[in-house]
């Protein structure tokens, strides 16, 4: 064959061997089908155990309850025991190391998020004992008479 | 085609000593299990349960979620959300979701609008999150294999490999993947991956006082989210997509889109 036809074609296969050759370095060895389905389940096989690795923030209540029993058994009593600790005071992470303190949500504001009066009815809100802050005093922070772990206020005395 | 004896023992010793070479582990039989495993049959199936009755608004799971996940707290962004309906008496439906109700609701105004109590003829919250569905569209789009469906049906975003082109973003029918601002990648829901394959339940499932949100094993009958979910009137989102959501809502109203 010709010359001018041997060229190109020589230089063809050449691009594809590169292409191919770039395709092995840079796909990882662990992409592929992963199940019974190519449009699903084609990924990289390192990447659920990504996802599996990140760091988890809220631990739970059984975690608190390990140092802090005292106020994990108070809370107990009351009817704010379905709320977990770290609603109000935040994600644990890696307390006590980090942070060495959490830092204590006590704004009108939190109280608000299930205690502000809505008129819905067929909503669960209308069940909870409910305040307006436009109508109610306003001179004092909820916290400053409830106490969170046990709100009742007859309870108190 | 003429075969001399000589030729025949020529040609089996040949072929029998290639044949010795492969190991005899390649010829086994498989049962119908083993054979099911080896394509991958995962044994847990993830979903969920919404019980809309329970759900008072407070936007604990927004805030826990966008925590746990590290998604930018006061970006408008979040990988799940609570929307308020109320619906007056003259048919109309308001719906609002300020910040996701990452603040909870604490306030009677819809979109800057006074409704009057007497006008209302119901009101009720719907959190929404990724359905991790089926059949997911937002899968079926990506052009470089970013978005998958694990095993255990939960679909992820591979944060290393996605381009962050945006395909996802737009076919998903309900909304919930966003472009991520920090790792310029498509983000959702991942049913908190991390911590289901612990044991743990969701983050926002925990902080939900009052037991609207469950996670738990489809494949598993006696998870009480199954059991509710075969034995109770359950509905999901947009069923005529054909994309399959495996998030399970109890008293879905038909305002709710």
């Amino acid at each position: 064959m010709r010359n001018h036809v041997l060229r190109p074609l020589f230089a063809a296969i050449v691009l594809v061997i590169l292409i191919l050759t770039a395709r092995q370095i840079m796909v990882p060895s662990d992409f592929g089908v992963h199940g019974d389905s190519f449009t699903y389940n084609f990924y990289r096989a390192g990447a659920v155990k990504d996802w599996k690795n990140f760091p988890v923030s809220y631990k739970g209540r059984q975690y608190c309850a390990e140092c802090h029993e005292d106020n994990a058994e108070s809370i107990a009593k009351s009817k704010h025991a379905i709320i977990q600790c770290e609603n109000c005071h935040g994600p644990a992470m890696d307390h006590p190391d980090n942070p060495e303190a959490l830092t204590i949500n006590r704004s009108r504001d939190l109280c608000l998020r299930c205690h502000m009066a809505l008129p819905y009815p067929s909503s669960h809100r209308e069940d909870i004992p409910s305040m307006n802050p436009d109508e109610d005093d306003l001179e004092k922070t909820c916290v400053e008479c409830h106490n969170p772990h046990n709100p009742n206020l007859e309870d108190m005395e | 085609m003429s075969c001399s004896r000589r030729d025949f023992l020529k040609k089996g010793l040949v072929g029998g000593a290639i044949a010795a070479t492969l190991p005899l582990s390649n010829f086994k039989f498989l049962t119908p299990a083993e054979a099911k495993a080896a394509v991958g049959d995962p044994a847990v199936r993830w979903g969920f349960l919404v019980n809309t009755y329970k759900c008072v608004g407070c936007g604990f799971c927004v805030k826990a979620c966008k925590k746990e996940n590290k998604v930018p707290y006061d970006l408008p962004i979040t990988r799940t959300w609570v929307e308020r309906y109320v619906v007056t008496k003259d048919d109309k439906t308001h719906v609002d979701s300020p910040n996701g109700a990452r603040d909870g609701f604490t306030s009677p105004k819809i979109e800057g609008e006074t409704i009057n109590p007497d006008d209302i003829r119901k009101g009720f919250f719907v959190p929404k999150l990724c359905n991790q569905c089926e059949n997911p569209a937002c899968v079926q789009v990506c052009p470089v294999g970013a978005s998958f469906q694990t095993q255990d049906g939960v679909v992820l975003v591979d944060r290393k490999w996605c381009i962050g082109c945006g395909y996802c973003i737009m076919a998903c029918p309900y909304g919930v993947r966003f472009f991520h601002p920090v790792y310029k990648v498509a983000d959702k829901c991942t049913f908190c991956y991390h911590r289901i394959t612990k044991g743990m339940k969701t983050a926002c499932v925990d902080a939900c006082a009052f037991g609207a949100r469950q996670i738990g094993d489809l494949k598993n009958p006696d998870d009480p989210v199954t059991k509710a979910i075969l034995t109770e009137r359950v509905a999901v989102l947009k069923d005529e997509y054909g994309t399959k959501p495996q998030v399970f809502y109890i008293g879905l109203d038909e305002n709710v889109r």
